[in-house]
């Protein structure tokens, strides 16, 4: 072995896993040189934009286009009739049902796409639009989801009204989408007769926006000559769009190109394939010219990717100590107009029964029942698997719940439920085994660093003080994530299991290119897989290039969302490089002339046991590995390619702890301190990994205290620019304090589990617990987001504590 | 298409003159006739500090400015930032203190904080966050950004007083 300042440079020089290396990516992006969708042009590109809806719900009596086609520069104008002939006016959806590409014969909610006007540049494509003249027929909307199934409610899809099923189990009106149940009834229903104390509420979680900073858009070319069809696209999932359009369009997988290319964030909004990329691709197709589409920030809030909807009862049973004994959720499920919902096959409902939290909670049920109303189709997940956010707010809010009923501190009733770390693999009453984690020591760190005695002495002692101008409010989040999907037989799409995967290749000279199934949209993994590579070869990171999102580059995955880059594609690098590993230990073997079972590794090297100073580089085997001195039989080359499957999803958890002061009058709550424990398994870059933390609190901090899409009873859109729509500033912003632990992942090759959505999952009930806990003591248990200070302060007007 | 009719001014130090649509906006002009992709487009309402660039010593946001109102100005892009291959200081304190992810606020970011630091060459964190508070960023949660024009001001007086 080499002595130990030596073996220390030689790892600082790989610069791998542990290490907070600064970021590759950031090179292009400093100096304003990133390539998004809109800062492609291509010779010859038309501009299309689209016509939409003023109304939720109405008949498309006639669509003129005599004036728009007059306007100077407008080339074309395609509506749903002009998609027929190819048969794309309408789309399939993941969720099994189908989607209007263009309206056809009528619209179902306000900013439907009606028609695409193409233009040499987007101002005139703009004026085109303007000029396009539709007759509508307005009919009833249905806004409020609680009256879509209504005996006398109108229709919405009358296109589908014979249909019994969306592939989801049989339709009891026509305006349900499906009914998704998980868990023992009865068994859950025996607990809640038999249980000394019953906690009920309503909780909603509000239809909100991701909201990305670049909306989305694409750039689609066909090529006539060759059939070969690119698109440069906002995507998180390239490789299956690609499939996707190669079904919609015809086009041989093999003649279709998508790149994601540079992505200014996504978290969710760029998952879904929407009508705006299949008209642009048919119309390219059609016309043979390249087509951009972009959205503006309007029809990117009103139509692409809403997120939850989800309009939540909680149901607990638990003894005189707390101890829970049964748990009934369910939720019903605003889809919108229709049910392009993002969810794997088998999940309608998602991941929602992950609602069993960190507890062991012996009996639960839970169901979701999915309807359609006139507003903008979908569900994506913003910032988290699919319906965990919903779910973890609806047992972290209700856990409260029941410490406020029995007079339990918050903490100690999740000290009494936790499931314990003896328990682990540990399987839910709802079916997923929890891999690992260790509850308990999160809390206690997190209670010991914010001095939860004296905060909670110092709130018992403003609670005496009538002339305190604000209320002091402590919110707990002990939250158990599920991410990383995931096991193929679990979850697929379309019938495409999603696995992920990675390909090496390792050039003479120790330089790696990796290309991986993902796509990066700001998390960092040009720098973060690289350090696994490093780790696992022995080569610096700063030699190993990462690629992703070019569906001709890189080999097949799933992409990325759900919190599954490391769960899944780490796990996928890490295999590879050890395919790699394998074959340069015979190489190392065969030149020092000893057997494989004499070598061992040493951070950059396979060196004989018991005699260091024999030994062969990485660097040395990667250029013999590309001449004739190799083992008998044995190829050139050190490449590998690796699709991982997991074994299970991955399950990250942390304790959240905020500290808020509520101004009695004036509803403004004020977070005074933040503190985020996260327990992520292994750590690969401990400064990206802060990086995603801040970033997914303040996108909890933005729905806890401020986002929502509300409309009015006709379905019109009440906040659809940034003018209404909360997207925090650095001013609202609080300061986030964070820690960590570290429980590794038992199945993953490295022990990672994933991070980013983590924060967002767990912020939300931390903000809402602490905002409600601050009026706890007026026998307030629930109070719905956002809490904003207007809707805080009506809370206080009702108690009647604003008044000086 | 409506007439165009011509403008000029300097951008990133050299003159420019472009036929421009009496109603196009500057970010457009930049973008699309100019090349300059740097700036970018988020909401075109004029929240979001996406596209914003400095013109004549005062940060813009290049979507609410008719091209044509920009005649004679001096203009400052993402893309004058690096000088004879050197990076800005605010462009090596961004990377270093990860005040960017996805990259496509951070333009517009290190715009507004040339200018900021030119208006406040020693800002209070409070000064920061109220000074950026014009662009919005959906990724950092601008904890790491304020650390950044922190360390940016610190490179900036240590050069000045070098």
């Amino acid at each position: 072995m080499g002595n130990m300042s030596d073996l220390k440079e030689r790892e600082d020089k790989l610069q791998g896993m542990g290490t907070s290396l600064l970021r590759k990516e950031d090179a292009k992006f400093i100096r304003g040189q990133g390539t998004y969708v809109d800062d492609i042009k291509l010779p010859g590109m038309l501009f299309g934009a689209i016509v939409r809806s003023p109304y939720a719900h109405a008949r498309i009596k006639g669509i003129d286009k005599s004036k728009a086609l007059a306007c100077p520069g407008v080339v074309a104008v395609l509506t749903a009739d002009d998609l027929k002939p190819v048969n794309l006016h309408w789309m399939p959806t993941i969720g099994g049902d189908v989607q209007a590409v263009l309206a056809d014969k009528k619209v179902c909610f306000q900013m439907q796409e009606v028609a695409m006007v193409l233009a040499t540049d987007r101002y005139a494509a703009a004026d085109g639009a303007d000029l396009v003249e539709v007759d509508y027929e307005e009919l009833p909307a249905i806004v409020d989801p609680k009256k879509a199934m209504d005996k006398d409610a109108p229709i919405i899809r009358e296109d589908i009204v014979d249909k019994k099923d969306l592939s989801h189990g049989p339709r009891t009106h026509p305006n349900h989408i499906f009914t998704w149940e998980a868990g023992d009834k009865a068994a859950a229903d025996t607990a809640f007769k038999n249980a000394e104390i019953v906690v009920r509420e309503e909780i909603l979680n509000p239809r909100v926006h991701p909201c990305p900073l670049e909306t989305c858009g694409c750039v689609a070319s066909f090529n006539k000559a060759t059939g070969y069809l690119t698109v440069y696209m906002t995507t998180q999932a390239p490789h299956l769009v690609r499939t996707v359009l190669a079904m919609l369009s015809g086009v041989a997988e093999s003649k279709i190109r998508v790149v994601g290319g540079d992505i200014g964030g996504g978290f969710g909004n760029k998952v879904p394939i929407y009508p705006g990329y299949v008209v642009a691709i048919v119309a390219s197709i059609v016309t043979g010219v390249p087509i951009k589409w972009i959205e503006s920030r309007i029809d990117n809030i009103s139509t692409t990717g809403f997120a939850r909807d989800y309009h939540g009862v909680g149901e607990l049973a638990a003894d005189k100590n707390g101890r829970i004994k049964g748990l009934r959720f369910t939720a019903l499920a605003d889809h919108g107009a229709f049910n392009s919902h993002v969810s794997a096959t088998k999940l309608p409902a998602g991941l929602f029964s992950i609602c069993t939290g960190s507890y062991d909670i012996p009996n639960a049920y839970c169901r979701v029942d999915a309807v359609f109303t006139n507003k903008a189709p979908g569900g994506v997940a913003y910032r988290c698997s699919l319906r965990v956010t919903e779910a973890v707010y609806l047992i972290e809010r209700m856990i409260d719940v029941l410490a406020q009923k029995l007079g339990i501190d918050k903490a100690e009733i999740r000290r009494r439920n936790f499931v314990k770390s003896e328990q682990f693999p540990y399987t839910t009453s709802l079916g997923w085994t929890l891999d690992s984690g260790a509850y308990h020591p999160a809390l206690e760190k997190v209670l010991e660093a914010v001095d939860y005695k004296g905060l909670r002495a110092e709130q018992a002692k403003k609670r005496t003080d009538p002339n305190s101008p604000t209320l002091m409010g402590i919110g707990l989040a002990t939250f158990t994530e599920i991410v990383g999907a995931g096991p193929t037989k679990v979850c697929d799409i379309l019938g495409i299991g999603l696995f992920d995967s990675c390909e090496i290749r390792v050039h003479p000279t120790g330089g790696v290119i990796a290309r991986l199934g993902t796509m990066t949209q700001g998390q960092g993994h040009a720098t973060t897989y690289a350090q696994i590579i490093a780790t696992e070869l022995g080569l610096p990171a700063s030699d190993i290039v990462v690629e992703e999102g070019d569906t001709d580059k890189s080999p097949y995955g799933a992409g990325t969302w759900g919190s599954r880059s490391t769960p899944v594609s780490g796990a996928a690098t890490a295999q590879a490089a050890r395919k790699i590993k394998d074959k340069a230990k015979k190489i190392a073997a065969h030149l020092l002339e000893v057997a494989e079972g004499d070598l061992e590794w040493e951070i950059d090297r396979f060196t004989v046991k018991g005699n260091p100073g024999q030994h062969k580089t990485m660097k040395e085997i990667c250029l013999v590995s590309h001449t004739g001195n190799l083992p008998a039989g044995m190829e050139q080359g050190l490449n590998a390619v690796s699709y991982y499957d997991p074994p299970n999803l991955t399950y990250p958890f942390g304790t959240y702890l905020c500290v808020v002061d509520v101004d009695k009058y004036t509803g403004e709550s004020k977070v005074r301190r933040f503190y985020a424990l996260d327990d992520c398994g292994t750590r690969i870059n401990p400064m990206i990994i802060e990086g995603q933390i801040h970033g997914g609190l303040t996108e909890a901090f933005a729905v806890a205290f401020g986002q929502q899409i509300p409309f009015d009873d006709n379905g019109n859109h009440l906040g659809n620019s940034l003018m209404d729509y909360f997207l925090p500033t650095a001013m609202e912003t609080p300061h986030w304090e964070t820690d960590h632990t570290v429980t590794p992942c038992p199945h993953h090759p490295i022990g990672a589990k994933g991070v980013a959505e983590s924060p967002h999952v767990g912020g939300i009930p931390c903000f809402s617990n602490a905002v409600i806990d601050a009026f706890a003591h007026l026998g307030v248990t629930h109070m719905d987001m956002p809490h904003s200070a207007y809707r805080v302060w009506q809370q206080c007007n009702a108690l009647g504590i604003n008044k000086r | 298409m409506a007439k165009t009719q011509t403008v000029s001014f300097q951008l990133n130090g050299k003159k420019v003159e472009t036929a421009v649509e009496p109603r196009e906006l500057l970010i457009h002009t930049l973008r699309e006739r100019l090349l300059h992709t740097g700036p970018h487009i988020g909401c075109e309402t004029s929240h979001c500090g996406a596209c914003t660039v400095d013109v004549d010593g005062m940060s813009l946001k290049s979507c609410t400015v008719l091209s044509v109102q920009c005649e004679g100005a001096d203009m400052l892009t993402v893309e004058g930032l690096e000088q004879g291959g050197v990076l800005h200081a605010i462009q090596q304190a961004f990377h270093e203190e990860h005040g960017l992810q996805c990259g496509f606020c951070t333009p517009g970011m290190m715009t507004r904080t040339y200018r900021l630091l030119k208006e406040n060459p020693n800002p209070s964190e409070q000064d920061i966050r109220y000074g950026i508070a014009g662009n919005l960023c959906r990724c950092t949660g601008y904890q790491n950004i304020v650390k950044a024009v922190q360390s940016a001001a610190k490179k900036l007086a240590a050069t000045a007083t070098a």
